[in-house]
């Protein structure tokens, strides 16, 4: 479905990737590890065409999307959700969904408004708020829930679970199954190794720019030397 | 109280118009981040556009307003092929590259103009229908200024509709705060780019179409509108619809009441109001701070000190320059003094765009200070050459040190906008301070003393003072100083974190930027002889702007190249019918051809044939 080869980034001078090589494939959730600064972030913006000095082989769905445009690469059905978020401060819930709303498509299932206020039942309660009135959970629910507006395929999940409440973070993890469920491929990157096993059905971890263990969580826990060099801190 | 009404009204009718074209160069900031020196012209072909179509049907109501809304679409789109056929190649330009793009189709335009409807001024029909005046409280009050009274909250209106109830508008507002996400949601930035491009245009031109009836239509209009319309969006705060409304009120009602106290201060008023929102406000009444997300942008590279190789290609050209004389013409002296001054002034205006990272649209405020210290000095003191020429830079660090102290409160945008305040403030007060400064009639007789009164000995005057200023600028880059600008600039909150005054470092770096320009100033009003207000003005701004950005802003020799360019072209296309025409074609070629300037244009040509390392600066 996507697959990256051999991808390498740099912002300016500063190398950030030295070759990462993953796949994710239909209706699986693949999780990318590693500690802060591994490379996590920029793979993810390379797959959405948000950086510009990248080489190396991305494709999706068997065509290379390395180099066009990020809005050509949403519309082939790749969704992004951003770590930081990114939702609109200043544009109420709905037009951020609205932002997001993208024509239906005959390979991925469709989001309507309901069905996501369905999942998001807090963000149904503030559907006329203000993006900036809403507490960090309720921001990163919005920010997937603007993603799927899109009605994506595969969907990049930037660090969900970062910097929100342990409740909410439990939802998180329902919600990534949910998607699974509907048929959707994830690309999930966590520092948190539980986070991510409760949810992906396999792991990359990535260290420095560079791709160290591809495989599955057995293999992970049998060797948990492997996490202690790559993700202890 | 009739009469203040009057007064009133008369303000609110102002705004209107003013409102128009401030609130679509808001929209375009907003969306694309570039600051649109063009706006004015689109203003201008909106008022032109509607003087010729409305004569097409006089007297006739519907074919009135018919030709004002015409106008309004026509200017829309000649917005659209500015837009896709120059902005939309240089969106990844560095920031305000695109500004210098703006600027060249400002020049074309004005030749456009001049060669289409002739350079006197037009005098529009007044509108059929509201031709007389009613009677308010015992004033007349013209029918249509209340008519433009009602037209800006029409718009205002409109557009909040349009930005509120429209799929568009949301987009517009979402991309406001972070456009790369908006892409990333699957919207073509580009066709979003295009169609507020086209709105804002539209409404300049509609702004412009409905002047006609008060107004005379002239080849001034373009530049007069702009300094006011960047004061009213800085005001209610870049992007904001509603903060341009406001502050056009403000504007307009405020001064509608100043000239009655005070009648000169109307050029002033704007610029002074400006400056206090900004100084209470660091982002206008209504902004925010701008979202980090633009487009991405390279990180700064560090300043290397020159090979050995470019060492003595400078060091050549330098002997070259001072062994000019003996063989050059006197009017080539004269020239090469011209380049020179253009050289300092650029590389002043570099220090503190590019080291200090503070970009200024004002720094014709130092040069001009320079220049009038010394003349001032020269013919109310009496002072020989010499002491007026220390006079000069004095006066001009004195200036730097009172405005950059309010300068670099702020940053971005918002600092370059003081900056043109600042100047605009310093050019009025001299326009109308004639008993001191002459006024528009300027001073003369600033002659060198007898001893350098021959081109050649002049030309080394020039030489010592301005290559000296240059070499020392480039000194204090490489210094400790030099390293904590630059620091600052990449990261004040580092910067601050490692126990740098943050503030006080910009604010030198300013005043040192300043007193060089003032040096360059000096060099000028004695190579002339004469001082006037126009060394002051947004024109002797948006030069330097042009040569610094065109040069190269990344590069040190970036301002040496673009003053060089610049002040060759100019003397070489000026003397030919529609030199600006040429000279904006020039500037759209570099621009397009170059998007990093022509340092980085000769940087990356030396690399493709292999004469230059990779990393290599």
């Amino acid at each position: 479905m996507l697959e990256v080869k051999d991808l390498t980034a740099r912002y300016g001078r500063a190398q950030i990737l030295n070759g990462v090589s993953l796949r994710v494939g239909g209706n699986e959730v693949v999780a990318l590890l590693g500690r802060n600064g591994a490379g996590k972030t920029t793979t993810m913006k390379c797959v959405m065409g948000l950086v510009l000095q990248k080489a190396g082989e991305i494709t999706y769905d068997g065509v290379s999307i390395l180099g066009k445009p990020s809005h050509e690469i949403c519309r082939l059905g790749i969704g992004y959700v951003p770590e930081e978020r990114r939702i609109f401060g200043d544009l109420t819930v709905e037009e951020n969904l609205e932002v997001g709303d993208r024509p239906a498509r005959a390979d991925a299932p469709e989001w309507s408004r309901e069905h996501l206020f369905e999942l998001f039942p807090n963000l149904a309660e503030r559907r006329r708020n203000l993006g900036k009135q809403l507490s960090g959970g309720e921001q990163q629910m919005l920010t997937i829930a603007r993603t799927l507006m899109g009605n994506p395929k595969v969907v990049l999940l930037d660090e969900p679970s970062e910097g929100i409440a342990p409740v909410i973070v439990e939802q998180m993890a329902r919600v990534i199954k949910e998607l699974k469920a509907e048929g959707l491929s994830v690309l999930l990157s966590e520092q948190n190794l539980h986070f991510a096993r409760a949810v992906a059905d396999r792991a990359c971890i990535i260290e420095k720019g560079t791709l160290r263990y591809e495989g599955g969580f057995a293999d992970l826990d049998a060797h948990p030397e492997i996490s202690q060099q790559y993700l202890a801190v | 109280m009739g009469f203040y009404v009057a007064q009133l009204l008369t303000g609110l009718a102002n705004a209107s118009s003013l409102f128009l074209i401030a609130c679509g160069l808001s929209i375009i900031f907003g969306v694309t981040r570039i600051v649109n020196f063009a706006h004015g012209s689109f203003y201008m072909v909106g008022a032109y556009l509607a003087y010729s179509i409305v004569a097409l049907f006089p007297g006739s109501i519907l074919g009135f307003w018919g030709g004002v809304i015409a106008a309004a679409l026509i200017v829309g789109l000649l917005g659209l092929v500015v837009e896709m056929t120059i902005l939309r190649r240089i969106y990844r330009a560095p920031e305000l590259f695109q500004l210098v793009a703006t600027f060249g189709v400002v020049l074309i335009i004005q030749d456009m103009a001049q060669a289409i409807w002739g350079a006197e001024d037009k005098l529009g029909p007044r509108a059929p229908g509201l031709s007389s005046a009613v009677r308010i409280m015992g004033e007349p009050i013209p029918e249509y200024d209340l008519a433009l009274i009602l037209i800006g909250p029409a718009v205002l209106a409109g557009i909040w509709l349009l930005f509120h109830r429209t799929r568009w508008g949301v987009l517009v507002r979402a991309a406001t705060q972070d456009r790369e996400m908006v892409g990333a949601l699957g919207v073509n930035q580009a066709w979003l780019f295009s169609a507020t491009f086209v709105l804002g245009a539209a409404l300049a031109g509609l702004g412009g179409a409905i002047q006609i009836p008060r107004e005379s239509v002239n080849l001034q209009m373009d530049l007069s509108v702009i300094g006011d319309a960047f004061v009213v969006v800085v005001i209610g705060g870049m992007g904001s619809v509603s903060g341009a409304f406001v502050a056009a009120v403000l504007i307009s009602v405020l001064n509608a009441f100043a000239v009655l106290v005070y009648p000169q201060i109307s050029i002033v008023l704007p610029f002074v109001v400006m400056a206090v929102v900004l100084i209470v406000r660091p982002y206008g009444l209504f902004g925010k701070e701008g979202s980090g997300h633009g487009a991405p942008t390279e990180p700064e590279q560090p300043l290397r000190l020159m090979s050995s190789r470019a060492t003595l290609v400078l060091m050549a050209l330098v002997f070259a320059l001072a062994a000019s004389p003996l063989v050059a013409s006197d009017f080539a002296s004269i020239l090469l003094v011209d380049l020179m001054v253009a050289t300092l002034f650029a590389v002043s205006l570099h220090f503190m765009m590019g080291l200090g990272g503070m970009v200024s649209f004002g720094h014709a405020a130092y040069f001009g200070v320079g220049a009038y210290g010394a003349a001032m000095a020269v013919s109310y003191l009496g002072l020989p050459m010499i002491p007026a020429m220390i006079v000069g830079p004095l006066a001009a660090a004195v200036a730097a040190l009172f405005f950059g102290w309010f300068c670099v409160r702020l940053s971005g945008v918002y600092l370059a906008m003081l900056t043109l305040a600042a100047a605009q403030i310093l050019w009025g007060v001299t326009f109308q301070s004639q008993e001191y400064t002459g006024g528009d009639d300027g001073i003369v007789g600033i002659w060198p003393a007898s001893w350098a009164t021959s081109d050649q000995a002049y030309f080394y005057v020039a030489f010592a003072l301005c290559i000296g200023g240059i070499w020392f600028l480039r000194r204090v880059a490489h210094s400790p100083f030099g390293y904590g600008l630059r620091g600052v600039r990449d990261s004040d909150v580092r910067a601050e974190a490692i126990g740098m005054d943050v503030k006080f470092h910009q604010w030198m770096g300013f005043a040192l930027a300043g007193t060089m320009a003032g040096l360059a100033g000096v060099v000028f009003a004695f190579s002339k002889g004469s001082v006037f207000p126009d060394v002051l003005g947004i024109g002797q701004s948006v030069d330097g702007l042009v040569m610094v950005l065109l040069g190269g802003i990344h590069a040190l020799a970036g301002p040496i190249l673009g003053a060089g360019v610049f002040v060759l072209i100019e003397d070489w296309v000026s003397r030919l019918d529609y030199w600006r025409f040429i000279f904006g074609m020039i500037i759209l070629g570099v621009v397009l051809l170059a998007p990093d300037g022509v340092a980085g244009g000769v940087d990356r040509l030396m690399r493709a044939l292999g004469l230059r390392r990779e990393g290599q600066t």
